[in-house]
């Protein structure tokens, strides 16, 4: 399977995306922006800034059904070491920023990832990398990741749609779950998710088709109930997130005709009381190449933060971030469905 | 009136029963949404006895809404299918388990 990119796919630009968002939007679905002034909750604007989401390259070993990065092994965008030199004296200078989230792509394919998370250590930050797992046991180059994360305690954050393999696989590629569970157990082997070892693995549920996560405590209860009788596999809590009708996803409910019926479930379970703690009330997303976004999905579809002074990680301005108005669009409606949905998993 | 009995936009309506009698209905929904919850059985399990019963009553709503929630909840499609043969084999059984009656009255009234 390709990128949407490497197929010439319409949907790998963001303006052909936001077109599909904007076809039945104020008519079928009401505007996001409607929805939140019926709330009083427009503009959104942000709380402290606190956490800084890297996107260190879109290149990945694994090419997910529901990617929202439209992530693959024939992305060739990767951060560079002066990019993250900015990333580095942002933080520097800035201490309110108190966690760094770094994702892909697989992160660890960027040649600078470990010099990175070495510097951000440097600063004293939380460190929470978004390891995709199979990474680990893709080449022999990666087997000794667990040893390094354990090495500067960083927060591992890994998807398994599901504790059984069909459904893991149909979602991210024939074989992900086997090679998934060898390296759960590998991350355990180290401390990871053990109790009393302050060794963080949290994992990510995302469905494996066009519905809403089910109650994530629920389902938490269940994985780890599951993953300890059949594969002895302990780890720490759960995160539920809602598939964002962008990029590959969207592709697939365009495809599978689910679209408009996905929107109306997402429009349906607006919860207002989710609203107050989305993810880019108190993240800023980084690209790249260092352009900032209110949010990781933002950046995929090219909507850069509204403050044109900080809109680089080299100008970086927390004051006026702090003031911005959030971009919003018709895929909001993914973060405040239900219970809500962040890179946390629900919100309320 | 539709043309046709069925309508699957009228699960969406269902909460509009209350329109004609609320009391009633703001008790059967309660109640619905508590027998639900995670208990003694979990909603999941809940989820796939609603799926075979959806089936053994025949009631295309219930069918369409039971067959995305035990989906939705991590059910696999042999897993729904064998709780629909279940419902299946209780029905069948229980239009055979009367053929002792008829083989009774049979016996009964045959020299």
């Amino acid at each position: 399977m390709k990128s949407l990119l490497a197929m010439q796919h319409t949907l790998a630009s963001a303006p052909a995306q936001l077109a599909v968002l904007a076809g039945a939007a104020g008519e079928r679905f009401p505007f996001f922006t409607e929805k939140l002034k019926e709330q009083a909750k427009f503009p959104l604007k942000p709380a402290n800034l606190a956490v800084l989401q890297v996107n260190i390259g879109k290149m990945c070993n694994q090419v997910c059904k529901h990617c929202h990065v439209d992530a693959g092994p024939d992305r060739k965008e990767i951060m560079t070491r002066e990019t993250m030199t900015a990333c580095l004296d942002a933080l520097r200078n800035n201490p309110g920023i108190t966690t760094v989230d770094l994702t892909g792509g697989a992160p660890e394919l960027n040649p600078d990832f470990r010099w990175f998370v070495a510097g951000i250590k440097q600063l004293d930050r939380h460190v929470i990398v978004r390891c995709n797992l199979t990474i680990i046991l893709s080449n022999k180059r990666f087997y000794d990741l667990p040893k390094f994360y354990k090495s500067y305690n960083i927060e591992v954050v890994s998807s398994l749609p599901s504790f059984t393999a069909d459904r893991t696989d149909r979602q991210r590629g024939d074989g992900v779950f086997k090679d998934s569970i060898a390296a759960l157990q590998m991350l355990n082997e180290e401390g990871y998710g053990m109790p009393g070892t302050g060794l963080i693995l949290n994992l990510v549920y995302n469905p494996a088709g066009a519905f809403l996560p089910p109650n994530q405590q629920s389902l938490e209860k269940e994985y780890k109930v599951e993953l300890k009788r059949l594969y002895d596999i302990s780890f720490n809590q759960l995160y539920a997130i809602t598939n964002m009708p962008i990029s590959r996803y969207l592709d697939y409910l365009l495809a599978s005709g689910n679209y408009e019926k996905y929107m109306e479930k997402l429009v349906d379970a607006f919860n207002p009381a989710a609203v107050d703690s989305v993810m880019c009330r108190n993240t800023i997303s980084v690209g790249w190449d260092g352009h900032l976004y209110d949010c990781d999905f933002n950046q995929m579809l090219d909507l850069k933060v509204s403050c044109g002074n900080s809109a680089h990680i080299s100008r970086l301005d927390v004051r006026e971030l702090e003031k911005r108005d959030i971009m919003l669009n018709q895929h909001c409606y993914g973060c405040t469905a239900g219970a809500g949905s962040s890179c946390g998993g629900a919100v309320t | 009136m539709a043309d046709n009995y069925y309508d699957p936009k009228d699960l969406k309506n269902f909460p509009g029963i209350g329109d004609f009698q609320k009391e009633l209905a703001d008790k059967f929904f309660s109640w619905y949404t508590e027998v639900f919850k995670d208990s003694a059985l979990t909603a999941k399990e809940k989820s796939l006895v609603a799926l075979a019963v959806a089936h053994a009553v025949q009631c295309p709503y219930c069918i369409d809404a039971y067959s995305s929630d035990a989906f939705e909840k991590g059910w696999s499609e042999a897993q729904m299918m064998e709780a629909v043969h279940v419902a299946a084999s209780i029905k069948g059984g229980a239009a055979l388990v009367h053929g002792v009656q008829m083989m009774n009255k049979v016996r009964e009234i045959s020299m």
